[in-house]
């Protein structure tokens, strides 16, 4: 099974609150930047913490924001980013 | 009863702790201690050597790593590419899991990490992390604020400045390579690897300057 | 708008200055990392499930209590639920330890 996205690929991160654990944070959720690297495919901790074998593996991304575009009262002038490791499942391309 | 075998929660040989002073979290870490002992699952031993591997990872480690980075720009971009790897080279173990990445500052880009979900850390390299890390109050601000952040540690940095924000949320491990100081040419590795500190390479400060080390030097009893 | 959990702090409101004060471990918070350390390598607890069970400490509580307060009651509930031991009986071990004191 071949990775969804590459690097300098638009995503925009799903928005959802599963009822178990998961490892995207609220403040990136719905938010739109760009995959910077490409980790490579790791077991699905939503599976691995309810006792599950953590099967599929998901692509693991690094995905790069303008900080400007996450928080509403970031400083415009400035040129900051906001780096996260994102599982494949919780992207759509942009 | 015979009181050789009335097995308490501590080891008999290790130092013991004024009970009475214990807290409820204390005691109740030693009853699951001397549960998990009596259990099979662990022994005293064993734990008493974690301790002591936990205790022997000290930030020391990953100056050393930052100190070779410095001196030599071929490791660096080994370090940068797979950072794993590279360790390796010094005798260190990163670890299977979690991975070890390393970003580099340099004039114009500065890399600040942060766990907002807990507190995952590059504990290979740089030992247990120090409480603010783990606070509430790091963990909500370093992604929203972190000029602000930067600034309640003394660094104050240019707009022109990208200043880069790593919320580790998964199974990589973020390490800071800080920015050589300038007026260092002069320095031996073991003395460049004293200016690194533990929070220049989570990077809410910058390494210390070649003159701090003499103000410390001066200042250390005889 | 989504629900905000407890542990998923990025952007908290009101989050105030940082506490730069650092503390020495203390004996306990050490065997409580090394115990979890060790249930660890031994696949008894998986990061996954001591992360899981840290989120799920009930919200006030989980603000309350110190780091490693956290991990000892996650590690205490694992431990029940994977049926290693009860509540009760770590209950009773610090009683009878209390009570055979000198």
């Amino acid at each position: 099974m071949a990775a969804k996205f590459q690097p300098g690929d638009r995503v925009r991160i799903r928005v959802g609150s599963p009822p178990g654990h998961f490892r995207t944070p609220a403040y990136v959720q719905g938010k739109t930047g760009v995959v910077e690297v490409l980790h490579g495919a790791f077991p699905n901790p939503e599976s691995l913490a309810h006792g599950g074998d953590g099967l599929p593996k998901q692509f693991l991304y690094l995905v790069r924001f303008d900080q400007t575009s996450v928080w509403p009262h970031y400083l415009t002038t400035l040129q900051d980013k906001l780096l996260i490791d994102i599982y494949e499942h919780w992207l759509e391309p942009a | 009863m015979d009181h050789t075998d009335h097995d308490h929660a501590h080891d008999r040989h290790a130092p013991i702790e004024d009970r009475e002073e214990l807290t409820y979290y204390e005691r109740r870490t030693w009853a699951i201690q001397a549960l998990l002992v009596e259990k099979g699952v662990i022994t005293a031993d064993e734990v008493r050597q974690q301790i002591e591997a936990v205790d022997a990872r000290t930030p020391a480690d990953g100056a050393k790593v930052v100190a070779r980075a410095w001196v030599d720009p071929a490791f660096k971009s080994r370090l940068l590419h797979d950072a794993k790897a590279a360790v390796t080279e010094l005798g260190f173990d990163s670890g299977e899991s979690p991975i070890l990445v390393a970003v580099e500052n340099t004039p114009k880009v500065h890399n600040v990490v942060v766990c907002t979900l807990c507190s995952c850390y590059p504990r290979a390299l740089l030992g247990l992390p120090p409480d603010w890390y783990k606070s509430l109050s790091y963990r909500s601000r370093a992604v929203v604020d972190p000029r602000g952040v930067l600034q309640e540690f003394g660094l104050e940095l240019e707009p022109d400045v990208e200043v880069r924000v790593y919320d580790s949320s998964a199974d990589m491990r973020y390490l800071v390579v800080p920015a050589r100081p300038p007026g260092t040419a002069h320095m031996s590795e073991a003395e460049l690897a004293s200016l690194v500190t533990r929070d220049s390479m989570i990077g809410v400060t910058k390494p210390r300057a070649p003159e701090q080390l003499t103000d410390l030097k001066a200042a250390a009893p005889a | 708008m989504m629900e905000q959990r407890v542990h998923d702090r990025g952007g908290w409101p009101d989050a105030g200055l940082i506490d730069r004060a650092e503390h020495t471990y203390a004996m306990w918070e050490k065997r409580t990392d090394a115990i979890r350390g060790l249930l660890g390598a031994k696949h008894i607890i998986r990061t996954d499930d001591l992360r899981r069970a840290i989120e799920s400490i009930e919200p006030v509580k989980y603000e309350r209590l110190s780091y490693y307060e956290r991990w000892l009651v996650a590690v205490e509930a694992l431990l029940v639920e994977k049926g290693f031991l009860t509540h009760e009986e770590v209950d009773r071990k610090m009683e009878e330890w209390q009570t055979c004191e000198r």
